[in-house]
């Protein structure tokens, strides 16, 4: 057991460099909703029906409305915070 | 509550295609994925120029992305798939003997589900078929080589990764380099900077990447191999020709990708010169000083090569072909040029056919196949080539615009089109046409911007006419006629009247002839042509036998008797006499007619006689089914040493009024040989099909239907030189005939409703739903049923667009100002070339009248500008004596993200004429968008932003009487039941309301559902329940607690509702769920209505991506457990091609509860034998038993 609270740290971050989009305890609120934003965009371009209904109501034809999902994975919260010293 | 799905009509959306030669036979198929589930092959057919339909499946997961490939060597394409399952899977097209797929390989990569680093948004396939490529949105790159095992046997390696963290990928393709390396390019944003730098200056200053990873086949591993920026606004890569020849040493062409970007096309290739051209636009009449317009990008993309050379079409946002080509010598590229081509609807893919055809998979609606005409190479129409600019066009900056004019058509010729229903956006189930249709009718809004239409879908085989002419009388049957044996086509038609008998002859035009031999003074019960050129016809007093022109063999009944019921093959011939005796001739070898010795007698009068076609190769068929009156249906033998002994015997309900023996393909029951059928309709509208046993003349597998209130009347057709498989081949309305091979039309078949005669073609046998089509203006978004006429009020709006009203104002202030104006793209038709497109927040919309029985708009009322209409309902005011009267909400420049508007309206319409016209009484304003109104009890309910406001109607506006405002999000829908008032949030699910007005006018929220759930659409199923569809394709069921229920009805003034202590942050009460189910594909509308006559009531809905379904609540719990095992069962069998766990997809966001999908157990009956056998001796039946179950289950309450 002692063993593996050394390991399992070191295993997590492992497993956060794998999945992106996993949260760790010193996640700032604009990181977790940068990542909620992205996987939202994800999930609306990986289901032709989500991407249909959107392009729908934007009246736009859906490469259009899957490119600019995808462009504004890039910064989907506007600007991050600037860093505290602490 | 136990729910069975059932699909009613296939999603028919295109989400992906691939051409390719998946069969292994020549020529070439086109793969598509419909509504991003389901996979169908369409082949050309080159007799009749339309695609036709070879094999549908349903996928069980969604399918993302599809591609074919070809091994070394080999001759058929495999198929690859990228799916939400998580697994890489490739499947195969077999043909024989049925068109199926077979999954060949699966292998898991990654977690389930569409997610942003697992890979499976873009796949990419080595043009020589080495390996492929799957890429996830972010991160994420997987290569698999793919190899071949030592049988030969695909045996893909296990994957190579090529993962780089904090990137994101816009497109995807492989790059030909011929026999070197595979080489990808993947387009790639990293995002660490811009994550990073909070002065935003980083974010501007990202830069897009072009980035080749190449697959090193010797090593085993891929290097990202070169990346250099690119255009920041590329959205596509298009692959280009590389590699030797062979033999020749000739290079195919420079290899390298297009990259499309906003305006521009760029040539890119490894260290080589880039080659820039820009994309050509349409003049826009309406763009005003110091309006920058939008970029154009390319939305779709097809490369065909061509004797040694190749071309790219490229389609634009506008729907506009462009035509690139590449001059090169050797690797070296001189030029990149682009022409106009042609413009068709905007497509999600483009397939070029090696024999000259595109089919172009449109966005939304109808998709459409063309063939070329031309290639657009001498043509008078301007290129631009990137010689033409400095550098090849690589200076900075965007180069000068590049103008064309779009014209009508020249290059391509429209051959056919399949009809699409996508995007459904609103629809409704109901019988308008009263007495005269059984079951109901779906009404559907169907499409988007100016290919929208209004359709009609009834359940029947669409019909299409080719020549109509009246008769004298109504005939009381009507049969065609081939004059000898070997005739291809049939030359007679032959109509009997109650007093005569009319030839008409088939020719060029269709006369009236004398001279045939034809009795034509009386009735005629048959005819037939008969032996090698003999004809043949029964009337009630006997039988003439025409075996040449002076010749007439002639049989008269014994005095005193008539013939009641006649029946006749090739070589056989069966009477029945008034005196319930039947008799029966065999043609012998002479060429005429013998009567057997013996007439045999019958229990009851005959009603229907019927024998079947003679077998190839045999001299009679063995069985003959009589209909007697006293409801008994016998088999009896022909056969010569038994012939006239009674074989079997069936008891019916009802006297048999039509009856017909075929031998049918069902490879349900037989995969090579035909089998028996007899089928027999009732005169109480009932259609049995029962199976003959071929030895003994047993009947065994009876199913029956209720097609109608008419007896049916049942025809044998033949269909591309097979009998149909289908009962609802039988065309089942009364009075209808087909008959086999008419001139050029296989299948052609007649029909006479009242004194016309009509020949008919069926175009699309495989559908069940008939359409009727009245194209719109804008996006349809609601429409209205009037409750006392047949008139329907429709709302149309398009964002992005300017309305009439916005181009005059436009066009007479730059007229003003002196600017010259080109108004030749304006006078386009809208529904080939689109529209002009608007920035966002302008809006274009109407208010329609229409008639959905003749199928035609009524009138139309144009809104103001930028106004668009969202909600419409029918109130009734006390105001205006309790008569309907039509509200629409209204909001001008909405904008959708953030959602809001400048100002809101409600419109209120006197409804006059019938229901036929519109007076405009007066207009409220409002602050937010009104999303929804519902009538309530003499007042008018909207929902506005995040309140529920109640109206009443005064002299010049609407007077606010309450208003609830706390609903946490936006008010999507209102739905009204009694003095319940239901209502759906946006984003946070049903709240049950009820309105006080004792001690002042409020609104109450008195229960509420425990999950967020982001809703589309509601309808009640009954007092307490709810039935609700989300945007993620979720159907479900929420049902109050009929305690509390009570206790709220109780109670008058609302006062214990609102003393209540709220639960979980919410009302004091909670709905409960009873069903969930996902259906795969967002829903847009719910109704509840009884399908059939005389079933119980289902939840029929439809989706985004046009497909139909319904949701049928059990009977009993028997069936409920029968098709509960049986769905385990299936599950087991890992039917789906993409390997996606059913359980898993039907749980998609909520865990499926209570509902059987029928679908998954309907493809019981494609399992192999031994298969279905194990799973039907785990149930305790036979196949036959479980198959006629799951045929029971959907033709007792639908279609």
């Amino acid at each position: 057991m002692a063993e593996l609270r050394y390991t399992l740290n070191t295993q997590l971050e492992q497993l956060h460099t794998r999945y992106t989009g996993t949260g760790h305890p010193d996640m700032t609120k604009y990181e977790w909703l940068q990542h909620q934003h992205r996987d939202t965009a994800s999930a609306i371009i990986g289901h032709p029906s989500l991407l249909a209904y959107i392009s729908v109501a934007d009246n736009e034809c859906q490469a259009r409305e899957r490119f600019e999902v995808i462009e504004r994975m890039l910064q989907p919260c506007g600007k991050p915070p600037a860093k505290t010293d602490d | 509550m136990h729910l069975l799905n059932l699909t009613l009509q296939a999603p028919t959306a295109i989400s992906a295609a691939a051409v390719g030669s998946f069969s292994g036979t020549k020529g070439q198929e086109i793969l598509c994925v419909r509504g991003g589930t389901r996979l169908e092959i369409l082949k050309l057919n080159a007799a009749t120029g339309q695609l036709d339909t070879i094999c549908t499946t349903e996928a069980f997961g969604v399918v993302r992305n599809v591609a074919g490939f070809r091994l070394a060597g080999m001759t058929k394409d495999y198929i690859l798939l990228s799916s939400d399952s998580g697994r890489m899977s490739i499947i195969e097209f077999v043909v024989s003997p049925t068109p199926h797929f077979e999954s060949l390989y699966q292998e898991v990569f990654g977690k389930s589900g569409s997610r942003r680093v697992v890979p499976g948004q873009f796949l990419a396939v080595d043009p020589k078929g080495r390996s492929c490529m799957f890429g996830a949105v972010e991160k994420s790159k997987l290569v698999y080589v793919l190899n071949r095992n030592s049988e030969g046997k695909l045996f893909p390696s296990s994957p190579l990764e090529a993962h780089k963290n904090h990137t994101l990928v816009t497109h995807l393709i492989a790059v030909d380099q011929g026999y070197d390396n595979p080489l990808y390019a993947a387009l790639e944003i990293d995002y660490s900077d811009a994550d990073e730098d909070p002065t935003g200056e980083a974010f501007v200053n990202t830069q897009k990447y072009l980035t080749f990873y190449e697959l090193d086949l010797g090593l085993n591993h891929v290097v990202r191999k070169w990346s250099e920026p690119t255009d920041g606004r590329a959205n596509l890569l298009v692959q280009v020709p590389g590699g030797q020849n062979a033999q020749s040493e000739k290079f195919d062409g420079p290899s390298g990708v297009l990259v499309c970007c906003e305006d521009h096309i760029i040539w890119k290739h490894m260290d080589a010169e880039a080659h820039r051209i820009p994309i050509p636009r349409r003049r826009n009449p309406l763009v005003q000083r110091g309006e920058s317009s939008r970029g154009n990008i390319i939305v779709a993309a097809v490369m065909h090569k061509i004797r040694g050379a190749f071309f790219f079409l490229l389609q634009n946002e506008d729907g506009d072909l462009f035509k690139v080509t590449i001059e090169h010598e050797g690797e070296e590229v001189r030029s990149l040029k682009i022409k106009y081509f042609d413009t068709v609807p905007v497509s999600v893919s483009l397939c070029i056919l090696k024999s000259g055809y595109l089919f172009a998979a449109s966005d939304f609606s109808d998709q459409k196949l063309y063939q070329f005409q031309n290639l657009g190479d001498d043509d008078d129409e301007p290129e631009w080539s990137s010689t033409q600019y400095p550098q090849n066009g690589n200076d900075d900056g965007p180069l000068p615009y590049a103008f064309f004019n779009p014209r009508p058509l020249q290059n391509l010729l429209l051959v056919d089109t399949l009809s699409s229903l996508d995007p459904v956006t609103d629809a409704t189930v109901v019988n308008l046409l009263g007495q005269s249709s059984d079951t109901p009718q779906i009404y559907a809004a169907c499409g988007k911007g100016p290919r929208s239409s209004f359709r009609t879908l009834r359940h029947g085989l669409d019909v299409s006419p080719l020549v109509a002419s009246p008769l004298p009388g109504v005939p009381t049957a009507v049969w065609t006629l081939k004059l000898s044996e070997e005739d291809e086509y049939d030359s007679y038609i032959v109509l009997s009247f109650p007093n005569g008998t009319l030839v008409l002859s088939i020719g060029q035009t269709i006369e009236e002839v004398n001279d045939t031999g034809f009795l034509s003074s009386g009735p005629t019960l048959a005819v037939q042509q008969l032996g090698d050129a003999g004809l043949l016809q029964v009337h009630p007093y006997g039988l003439r036998h025409i075996r040449a022109a002076d010749r007439v063999d002639e049989w008269q009944c014994p005095p005193g008797t008539t013939i009641v019921a006649a029946t006749t093959n090739k070589r056989q011939v069966v009477i029945a006499l008034s005196t319930a005796e039947l008799v029966y001739f065999e043609l012998d070898p002479e060429g005429s007619l013998s009567e057997y010795q013996d007439k045999k007698s019958l229990p009851g009068n005959a009603t229907a006689l019927s024998i079947a076609e003679v077998p190839e190769g045999r001299r009679r068929t063995s069985f003959l089914a009589v209909g007697c009156d006293n409801q008994t249906v016998h088999v009896i033998s022909l056969e010569p040493e038994s012939t006239l002994t009674t074989l079997s015997l069936q008891a019916l309900t009802a006297p048999p009024s039509a009856i017909c023996l075929a031998e049918i393909f069902d490879t349900s029951i037989d995969k090579n040989r035909p089998t028996m059928f007899l089928n027999i309709g009732l005169v109480n509208g009932v259609l049995l099909r029962t199976v003959v046993d071929p030895v003994d003349g047993s009947l065994s597998d009876t199913r029956l239907r209720f097609l109608g209130a008419k007896p049916p009347k049942l025809v044998r057709a033949t269909i591309h030189g097979r009998h149909a498989s289908d009962p609802a081949a039988h065309l089942r309305h009364a009075r209808v005939r087909l008959d086999p091979q008419r001139s050029d039309v296989p299948g052609g078949p007649h029909r006479h409703l009242g004194n016309t005669l009509r020949i008919f073609t069926i175009p699309k046998l495989g559908e069940k739903l008939k359409q009727d089509t009245l194209p719109l203006t804008y996006t349809p978004r609601k429409f209205i049923s009037n409750p006392y006429f047949n008139v329907f009020y429709m709302i149309e709006s398009d964002h992005r667009t300017y309305g009439p009203a916005s181009v005059k104002r436009i066009l007479g202030e730059k007229e003003a100002a002196g600017d010259r104006i080109d108004k030749t793209v304006l006078d386009l038709p809208p529904n080939e070339f689109g529209r002009i497109r608007a920035p966002a927040g302008k809006w274009a919309s109407l208010i329609r009248v229409l008639d959905p029985l003749s199928n035609e708009s009524l009138s139309v009322l144009e809104l103001d500008e930028n106004e668009a209409a969202f909600s419409m309902s029918i109130c009734y005011f006390e105001r205006m004596g309790g008569e309907p009267t039509l509200v629409v909400g209204t909001a001008v420049e909405a904008t959708l993200m953030p959602r809001g508007c400048k100002e809101g309206w409600l419109r209120v319409y006197a409804i006059k004429d019938q229901g036929r016209a519109l007076e405009f009484m007066h207009k409220t304003k409002t602050d937010d968008i009104p999303m929804c109104i519902a009538g309530f009890q003499g007042y008018m309910l909207a929902g506005i932003g995040r309140s529920l406001r109640l109206y009443e109607m005064g002299k010049k506006a609407l007077l606010r009487k309450c208003e609830n405002s706390s609903f946490p999000t936006c008010v999507a829908t209102i739905n009204v039941i009694g003095a319940r008032i239901i209502v759906g949030d946006m984003q946070e699910s049903t709240f049950y309301c009820v309105y006080r007005s004792i001690p002042t006018r409020q609104l109450l929220i008195f229960a509420d559902d425990s999950q967020s759930r982001w809703l589309t659409c509601v309808t009640n199923v009954d007092y307490d329940t709810v039935a609700c569809g989300d945007k993620f394709g979720n159907v479900f069921l929420n049902r109050l607690d009929t305690r509390v229920s009570e206790n709220v009805d109780d109670d008058p003034t609302g006062a214990g509702i609102l003393h209540e202590r709220g639960f979980l942050m919410g009302a004091a009460h909670k709905t409960q769920l009873i069903a969930h189910y996902n259906v795969g594909s967002v829903v847009t509308s719910l109704t509840k209505v009884s399908l059939v006559a005389g079933g119980r009531d289902v939840i029929v809905y439809t989706t985004i991506s046009g497909a139909v379904g319904a949701l049928i609540p059990f009977v009993s719990m028997d069936d409920v457990e029968f098709m509960t095992t049986l769905e385990m069962h299936m599950r087991a069998q890992n039917v789906s091609l993409v390997g996606r766990d059913h359980l898993a997809y039907r749980g998609y966001y909520v865990p499926v509860l209570d509902v059987v999908d029928g679908d998954l157990c309907e493809s019981f009956s494609s399992l192999p034998y031994p298969k279905q056998q194990g799973i039907a001796a785990d149930l305790d039946r036979s196949v036959g038993d479980v198959l006629k179950k799951l045929e029971q289950m959907r033709t007792s309450s639908a279609f």
